[in-house]
């Protein structure tokens, strides 16, 4: 697909990801939206600038294109209006999210053959190493594009992770951008209250992990950032990208709190985030 | 005693499956396999010899392991992840779940080690349950085939089934004695001995103990039907209720516990379609323990003579 290279315009495109999650999450009342809202930027950088990806064409095995793994599932609203936006599957679809018999399953799935999904998703831990997989395959193949992920911190308290970050270096594994949403928060509170990853950056480097930080809700730095991650693939190191987000961010009364990890807003609730949301795509 | 089958020798199923996968291996180049630290164990070494770049070493890191072969699946691979049974379902039963079942991934997760006939390293590694947990698994495959033929066909066959697949098999050398490059056939069930009076349905080791079994009763004057039933899921209904029609009598024979195996199946198959007299030979609740795998198949009632006496027990039961 063409790629969107001027900030301001992809700027309007997350406000549009924006307004869709929150219509989402309250159009059935349940959903997650804070997380979804911190990753909106992101979201929209990766499948409107940085992935080089057909999304009229989908095919499960993804061969020569960069291919997208979504670990942290519960935060399907933004994934949902991503794939939506850049042409998988019709943005009216999105109003069935999470209703009986739909192909928007509450975390994302395989199983209704949505375009864009390529691996189920929810209980946690489990990206990174499908992730990794995918990107062996890709090496099999003689297939030089990439593997992206995104996990939640508070997902890395899941053991598996640690097992599939000590792979990846062991490996060699190169071709593979992790990028982690580093929000500091998660559903019983501030990580550093519930869990703390302590040092995160010196710990990935510890398993040795080429680290890069940036502002996860500033576009031009996150372009710049995951342009850079690029630039690093196929040098036999790992990539790992520490996006900081504000759980929420765009939603003035949902950001940086944990409360809003999974609960959606009412009739009031909606009205007013939407007024701080402008409509720039047209909504679903 | 004359058993209607003869020996050819004395094998492990576990090389089976390990002469199945280099076998497999070279004819489909998509094959990949990975292993969590128990290469020899498995049988493994020689993939790993002959295809160096299509080997995984992971570690002693299970979920890894099944995410990893979930995740080739999405390049067209068709991943075999081999470890002991125990840390091939019962350690990674989310992951198998979510990224493999869930996710309809084309990944054949290989357990070596099943059952008792582990042996001296006791109940930690003996697992019992992994039928059970395999099975409930919606479009999971359960694979037990018997003796190493049966095993290295069975492992050369699932490559061309696309869908997950869960093959068990075991470590100590037992008889071989089906025939050398067989044509395995997923969901059919083999039909080994011809009999009257009581059905035997028998899965993995307990197949050549069942066949044993039929010359014992033979001589005490009854006559057992056996079929051999590689594959617990999908069970091959037509072939039971056919032999069942005609004996009117049921043994199941497994390496297993009683609740989630082989005979818990055809429990609930003749419950709705023909309701019969039926004896268990499996374990009944309760995990294993150290010991010589001879010793532990006795002790846990998992012996020739335990099916010999539920067929005596259940062609009482017949009205």
């Amino acid at each position: 697909m063409n790629k969107i290279t001027d900030t301001k315009e992809l700027e309007k495109i997350a406000t549009q990801v924006r307004r869709d999650i929150v219509r989402m999450v309250h159009g059935v009342q349940s959903g997650h939206p804070g997380g979804s809202l911190g990753c909106a930027d992101f979201f929209t950088a990766l499948y409107f600038n940085i992935l080089n990806h057909n999304p009229k064409a989908f095919t499960m095995n993804g061969i020569g294109e960069d291919i997208f793994i979504l670990s942290n599932g519960h935060i399907s609203p933004v994934f949902y209006s991503a794939l939506a936006r850049s042409g998988y599957f019709p943005v009216s679809e999105l109003a069935s999210f999470r209703k009986l018999n739909t192909r928007l399953q509450g975390h994302p799935a395989t199983h209704e053959g949505l375009e864009g999904i390529r691996i189920a998703t929810g209980s946690l831990g489990q990206g990174l190493s499908v992730a990794i997989g995918a990107a062996l395959a890709k090496k099999l193949n003689k297939d030089n594009s990439l593997v992206y992920t995104l996990h939640g911190d508070g997902e890395l308290q899941e053991g598996q992770n640690w097992e599939a970050l000590m792979f990846a270096p062991n490996h060699k594994v190169d071709n593979l951008i992790v990028t982690i949403d580093y929000n500091g928060q998660q559903i019983d509170g501030r990580l550093q209250d519930v869990m703390s990853l302590g040092d995160l950056p010196a710990k990935l480097r510890s398993f040795g992990w080429h680290v890069l930080e940036t502002n996860g809700n500033h576009m031009s730095d996150l372009i710049e950032t995951l342009n850079i991650a690029k630039g690093l693939t196929h040098r036999g190191e790992c990539i790992a990208i520490l996006m900081r987000t504000k759980m929420g961010a765009g939603v003035d009364f949902m950001e940086d709190d944990h409360r809003w990890h999974g609960v959606a807003p009412n009739d009031e609730q909606l009205q007013k985030a939407l007024a701080q949301l402008e409509e720039t795509l047209g909504d679903y | 005693m004359k058993t209607a089958f003869t020996i050819i020798n004395n094998k492990a199923t576990r090389d089976g499956f390990g002469d199945g996968l280099y076998e497999v291996a070279q004819k489909n180049p998509n094959v990949v396999g990975l292993c969590a630290d128990l290469t020899d164990s498995l049988k493994m070494g020689k993939f790993h010899k002959e295809f160096p770049t299509r080997f995984v070493q992971v570690g002693i890191a299970e979920a890894n392991m099944i995410g990893i072969a979930a995740g080739l699946t999405i390049g067209g691979k068709i991943p075999y992840t081999g470890t002991f049974a125990n840390f091939s379902t019962g350690r990674v039963y989310d992951q198998i779940r979510q990224s493999v079942a869930y996710s309809g991934k084309n990944v054949k997760i290989c357990a070596s080690h099943a059952g008792v006939t582990l042996g001296e390293d006791g109940a930690t590694h003996q697992i019992l349950e992994d039928i059970g947990l395999m099975k409930m698994l919606p479009h999971m495959t359960v694979i037990n085939p018997c003796d190493y033929n049966q095993t290295k066909a069975a492992t050369i066959a699932i490559a061309d089934y696309e869908g997950p697949v869960y093959l068990r098999f075991g470590r100590p050398a037992v008889p071989n004695f089906t025939p050398e490059n067989q044509d395995f056939q997923i969901g059919k069930a083999l039909h080994l001995i011809d009999g009257t009076d009581v059905s035997i349905f028998a899965t993995g080791h307990l197949v050549w103990k069942a066949i044993e079994a039929q010359a014992q009763l033979a001589e005490l004057g009854m006559s057992a039907e056996v079929i051999n039933i590689h594959t617990i899921k999908p069970l091959d209904a037509a072939a039971i209720l056919k032999s069942v029609g005609k004996t009117g009598a049921v043994v199941t024979a497994e390496e297993h516990q009683r609740n989630g195996g082989l005979g818990d199946s055809i429990a609930q198959l003749l419950s709705r379609e023909l309701p019969t007299p039926l004896e268990m030979v499996a374990v009944n609740d309760s995990f294993g323990e150290s010991g010589k795998p001879d010793e532990l198949m006795k002790k846990y009632g998992l012996d020739t003579i335990n099916i010999v006496q539920a067929a005596q027990a259940v062609i009482k039961r017949k009205k």
